[in-house]
């Protein structure tokens, strides 16, 4: 791209707020009630974290896996492409994002670890889960415009790094490359339209994953002396 | 707008006689009372009106049928009040489409000057892109291509000549935006036989001034001007400011048909396309073409003024 320098988010924006944010209501309106199951299979997902049993990685990966494919398909490539032709470009990156959670993903341990780390991933995926479909709501747009995990691209990406972080096994950082960029494009979007969504998003991402983090700074500070 | 025999002797004795004129007098059109403005496209002498639709963003709606009626009723509103152009591209997403939509629905209005644009980087990909927009606009042929941002302009613009020597196209041009490549801007202006060039500029972004319309005045080239209100970003900037006095002396009475007034009024430029997704914009834009238009004077006050504020 010539002059590449001069073009700023804004320049890359194919489409207006109002149409984004219809487009997002049409999408939930078109699916309903799947947000029912997909949020079942989140809190399921979160059980299997703290309750982790032989078989449940795998079911933890492939539950992500069909997840990925599913947002590829039914909203980047069937509802969001309409309005942004990159997204066609984009919902192969998410399937390959699904083959890499079935093939890689398959192999690791996914459960939640009282480390800073940890705590800090657990805070994500919970953002992702229960609070981010609220920032709709927090920005005076209608609840049916929510977005939510397993649903939207934002809080399947948000929920998928924080429950990366979680995991343990060879190659984990390669299921973060997909989500980590499509959070930063999710975030251009949003910072183009000049949606407020863009900062709340990020600053309740980064105040969840801090306060799960001190929430469990808390627990082991009492925990330490009946442990002696 | 299908060409005529009539219209093409029309154009050709008014490119003889605009020959014969200073280079900036070439595009003016006889202004009449009460008519919509209208200026002649320099290489044919074809009049039209100087306000023209966008549809950058505004028109991207998807397959959303709440939003596709609004914008066929943004394009009633704008054939209503006499307008002619609309100018599109592959580049915004379903604006093709949702234009094909509101003129069917609209009966293909015969003031319609339908000018759209190539983009591909490949060359050879380029006329089977041009097929698929007609398609989806769906008109016999535009009346005129544009090479979008420059984009392989070399082989485009041979595809679009020879298309227009067959008698598939009746105008050529080429775009830029936000004042990018303007040195090889004006080398194609002033090495190929463009009719048009689309380019920004508005009552702050005024630096095409200096040398590109004086070179697209003296080449005979037509010029489109896109982004005119900076995306709105012009406008709600000077929302908060109040209407100068002198608004009324050239029959503007909202901020938007000030800064429409000053690029219209322009001697070399021909179209302005503003976008818009309300009928009462397009409704302000389009009477922007009545009353009086600025003169060189007070197109300087206009600017100072905005400069100032």
């Amino acid at each position: 791209m010539p002059e590449w320098w001069t073009y700023s988010a804004e320049d890359f924006l194919l489409f207006s707020p109002r149409t984004y944010w219809r487009l997002i209501e049409r999408h939930n309106e078109a699916l309903w009630p799947a947000q029912l199951l997909t949020l079942l299979v989140g809190i399921a997902i979160l059980w299997f974290l703290v309750r982790p049993r032989p078989w449940s990685h795998r079911a933890v990966a492939g539950s992500l896996a069909v997840l990925w494919v599913w947002v590829a398909w039914s909203f980047l490539w069937e509802r969001y492409a309409t309005i942004n032709w990159a997204a066609a470009y984009v919902a192969p990156l998410f399937a390959l994002q699904a083959v890499l959670l079935a093939s890689v993903g398959r192999r690791m341990r996914w459960s939640f670890d009282r480390t800073g780390r940890g705590s800090v991933a657990l805070g994500l995926f919970l953002y992702a889960l229960f609070l981010h479909p609220l920032t709709a709501v927090l920005v005076g747009r209608p609840m049916r415009g929510a977005e939510v995990f397993g649903i939207t691209p934002d809080p399947t990406a948000i929920a998928t790094v924080g429950l990366v972080l979680m995991a343990v096994g060879r190659w984990s950082w390669l299921l973060l490359v997909i989500p980590l960029l499509w959070c930063l494009a999710g975030w251009l979007t949003l910072y183009g339209m000049g949606a407020a969504e863009s900062w709340v998003m990020m600053l309740a991402a980064a105040g969840t994953a801090a306060g799960a983090g001190a929430v469990l700074a808390v627990l082991s500070a009492t925990r330490r002396p009946g442990q002696k | 707008m299908t060409a005529t025999r009539r219209m093409f002797l029309q154009g050709a004795l008014a490119a003889t006689a605009m020959a014969m004129q200073p280079a900036f007098a070439k595009a003016q059109a006889t202004p009449q009372a009460g008519a919509p403005a209208m200026r002649r496209i320099p290489s044919t002498g074809e009049a039209i009106p100087t306000v023209g639709l966008g549809t950058w963003i505004t028109f991207n709606v998807g397959d959303d049928d709440e939003l596709r009626d609004e914008c066929a009723a943004v394009m009633d509103a704008f054939f209503r009040a006499g307008g002619g152009m609309i100018d599109s591209s592959p580049m915004y997403g379903s604006a093709q489409q949702v234009v094909g939509y509101g003129l069917r629905k609209l009966g293909q209005p015969k003031s319609l000057f339908s000018a759209d644009k190539v983009w591909i980087s490949s060359g050879s990909r380029g006329p089977s892109q041009i097929e698929q927009s007609r398609s989806l606009w769906g008109v016999p042929r535009f009346d005129l291509l544009q090479v979008h941002n420059l984009l392989s302009w070399e082989e485009h613009l041979q595809t679009l000549f020879a298309m227009k020597a067959a008698g598939q196209l009746r105008y050529v041009g080429i775009t830029t935006s936000e004042g990018r490549r303007h040195d090889l801007l004006e080398t194609i202006l002033a090495s190929r036989p463009l009719d048009f060039v689309q380019l920004t500029y508005n009552i702050v972004d005024r630096e095409v001034e200096d040398r590109i319309l004086p070179l697209a005045a003296d080449r005979g080239i037509g010029v489109i001007v896109n982004r005119p209100f900076q995306q709105g970003v012009l406008l709600r900037r000077l929302a908060g400011q109040p209407l100068p006095a002198w608004a009324g002396d050239i029959g503007a009475s909202s901020w938007a048909q000030v800064v429409l007034k000053f690029i219209i009024s322009h001697p070399a430029v021909t179209v302005a396309i503003p976008a818009t997704s309300q009928v009462a914009h397009v409704r302000e834009n389009m009477a922007a073409m009545s009353g009086p238009m600025p003169d060189a004077a007070m197109r300087k006050r206009m600017a100072d003024h905005v400069r100032a504020l």
